[in-house]
């Protein structure tokens, strides 16, 4: 009797949760990629709805969030280039200010244990913050952006869709912009598909002495399959860094001038590379590795071993290595309509 | 439909059979009340006046504050027999600059007779560390960094004709919930003889001194031509280890 009444209870409450986001709708499952790890961030009290990715999808692209009504998410982070900055070295935000880093691709960020080039953001719903509210990005502060959605159509009743009330709030806003960031998942390459032994994996021979050479002389940082290990590290861009890089999180000496290892999937798409942006061809990338690496303090001990700066590769190899990174684009991603640019309402 | 609403109405009574049996556990009282909680900004004896009150601290030196802001968290309230009432979701942010947050209330707290209150001053490093967040967390209301992620425990801005910075300034910015640089602290105070008492009918009001000059002094005395400023990191727990020392004492309460 007993625990006839307590299962019917347990039925009641679910029906009254019902009825308050009844809005809540169609949910979508989020499915990680058999080649992949657990993902870290999994959606907690933020269960992905087509209501609150929509809305996500919507303000990614909606120039209202900035100060101006000039920039939106995608005018730094653009589709086409795994939504990374094309050509931009550093960023470009409001009243034509420059920033001092290049804007990373975006995709696989529920893997990503910390955010930005020093890993200062430790959570994926808060990694918008820094872009909204920097003065040199979106300019604009919560505040405002609250005010200005609740005066724009259709966004009190977008919110109510997906969180089933017209209350606009910071929170709201973070959860649905990482209910479509979040979403976004590239793990289509050609790489994969030769993983799960797919139609489309077939390497060729340079390939597939290029994917040999990257796993001996690439992996131990760009690890598989995520392509970052997602340390910090120096790989002596500069014997004297310029950006202090991880050591303004961590304070720590130890640090300075070291970055997140970046990811190198869709790699060929997303020049120019590096927190700096210095280099504008993964030519440039694989020179750099083989003669380039300055003997800066905190350099990786992977790049000086045996005495011998950086990791030799002749120019064949080098080639090789530029064949492997390239079946590492995702069409399917960057063509992928869920995530495309949308005009302004 | 019929039998839906018969199950609807069998569970509704569980579940006040449920609450009411929890209210007959809870020993002499029954319910909750309300407990109003006033933040008396000072600085030593004096009342905090924000941009034109002049201060010396224990080094001697003058100071003026423009700005002073705390977030406390995890109020708990305990009993002479040891029992501790945590207050869910209690995060508070007080800004001297703005009297409606220095008057606070908490709700449902469970009826009974209190001899001493804990708190944390700062927010626990699951919080700190958790996904966005609304209410006294919005980072919309400030106190937070978005650079380094995570919140802002108490901050005091003003200028010293002793600092060294530019245009005099002090800085206090301090945070951090990670070693070697964590500055959440936990406090315990003792309630006045009598203690607080709460009940569904009354409102008690707990009046807390909140001395800013117990940032410069109890472990470490600050002497602002050397300490000046800072966001966080190695200083930011020298200043944590003096707040916790003397910063929030409660003067009286009204029952
Ligand atoms: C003005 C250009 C610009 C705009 C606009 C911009 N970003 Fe960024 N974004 C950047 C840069 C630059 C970084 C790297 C910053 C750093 O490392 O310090 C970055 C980093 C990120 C990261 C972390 C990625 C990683 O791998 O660590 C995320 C997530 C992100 N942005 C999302 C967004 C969202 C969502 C928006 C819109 C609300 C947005 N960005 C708007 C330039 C921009
Ligand atoms: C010791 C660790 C380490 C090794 C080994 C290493 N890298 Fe890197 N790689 C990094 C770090 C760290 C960065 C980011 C540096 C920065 O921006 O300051 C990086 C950046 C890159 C970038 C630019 C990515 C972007 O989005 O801008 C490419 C391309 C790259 N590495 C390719 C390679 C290849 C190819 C190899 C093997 C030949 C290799 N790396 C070996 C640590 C390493």
């Amino acid at each position: 009797m007993l625990i006839g009444l307590l299962t019917i209870g347990l039925i009641a409450n679910t029906g009254c949760k019902k009825n308050d986001s009844k809005l809540l709708q169609t949910p979508i499952t989020f499915v990680a990629p058999s080649n992949f790890p657990t993902p870290i961030y999994q959606f907690t009290d933020n269960a992905v709805s087509q209501a609150g990715f929509d809305l996500g999808h919507r303000l990614f692209y909606e120039n209202a969030l900035s100060i101006d009504n000039s920039t939106n998410c995608g005018s730094c982070h653009q589709q086409f280039a795994a939504f990374a900055n094309l050509d931009h070295k550093v960023s470009h935000g409001v009243n034509n200010c420059f920033g001092t880093r290049n804007a990373p691709t975006l995709f696989n960020l529920v893997w990503q244990p910390n955010f930005m080039w020093d890993g200062g953001v430790h959570h994926i719903e808060l990694s918008a913050l820094n872009a909204l509210t920097n003065p040199c990005e979106m300019a604009n502060s919560l505040d405002n952006i609250v005010k200005t959605l609740n005066k724009k159509t259709p966004y009190p009743t977008l919110f109510k869709n997906a969180f089933g009330s017209t209350e606009i709030n910071s929170q709201r806003i973070f959860k649905a912009l990482t209910q479509f960031t979040g979403m976004m998942v590239s793990a289509n390459s050609a790489y994969d598909k030769y993983i799960r032994k797919e139609k489309g994996g077939e390497f060729t021979n340079d390939e597939l002495a290029g994917y040999n050479l990257f796993k001996q002389k690439c992996n131990s940082c760009h690890t598989e399959p995520l392509f970052t290990d997602n340390t910090f590290r120096s790989n002596g861009l500069d014997l004297i860094p310029k950006d202090a890089g991880r050591e303004t999180i961590t304070l720590a000496v130890a640090d300075f001038g070291t970055f997140r290892v970046p990811s190198l999937r869709n790699i060929a798409l997303s020049s120019p590379y590096m927190h700096n942006g210095q280099f504008a061809t993964l030519v440039d990338v694989l020179k750099h590795y083989n003669s380039g690496v300055q003997n800066h303090a905190n350099l990786d001990a992977k790049l000086k071993e045996n005495g011998v700066l950086g990791i030799p590769l002749s120019v064949i190899e080098q080639q090789q290595i530029i064949s492997f990174l390239n079946t590492l684009t995702d069409n399917e991603f960057i063509h992928d309509p869920k995530f495309a640019e949308l005009p302004q309402l | 439909m019929k039998p839906i609403s018969i199950f609807k109405s069998l569970a509704f009574a569980a579940l006040v059979c449920t609450i009411l049996s929890c209210k007959k556990n809870n020993n002499e009282f029954t319910g909750s009340g309300k407990v109003n909680l006033e933040f008396d900004n000072m600085v030593g004896n004096q009342k905090l006046e924000l941009d034109t009150g002049a201060y010396t601290n224990a080094n001697g030196d003058d100071f003026k504050i423009t700005t002073f802001k705390y977030r406390i968290c995890n109020l708990t309230f305990n009993k002479a027999d040891g029992s501790k009432t945590l207050i869910p979701e209690s995060y508070l942010l007080i800004d001297a600059a703005d009297e409606q947050t220095t008057l606070q209330t908490l709700d449902n707290v469970p009826a009974g007779d209190y001899v001493s209150m804990d708190f944390v001053i700062g927010v626990d490093s699951l919080r700190n560390f958790a996904g966005a967040q609304i209410g006294a967390l919005d980072p919309a209301k400030g106190m937070y960094w978005s650079w380094n992620t995570g919140y802002i425990f108490v901050m005091l801005e003003g200028s010293s004709s002793k600092s060294t910075a530019k245009d005099n300034m002090l800085m206090f910015h301090v945070g951090g919930a990670k070693a070697p640089n964590n500055t959440v602290r936990k406090i315990t105070l003792p309630l006045p003889a009598g203690g607080l008492r709460v009940r569904s009918n009354a409102k008690p009001e707990i009046h807390l001194k909140v001395d800013a000059a117990a940032m410069f002094k109890g472990t470490s005395i600050i002497n602002f031509a050397t300490l000046n400023g800072f966001h966080g990191g190695v200083n930011a727990p020298i200043i944590a280890n003096n707040y916790a020392m003397g910063m929030f004492s409660v003067d009286h309460i009204h029952n």
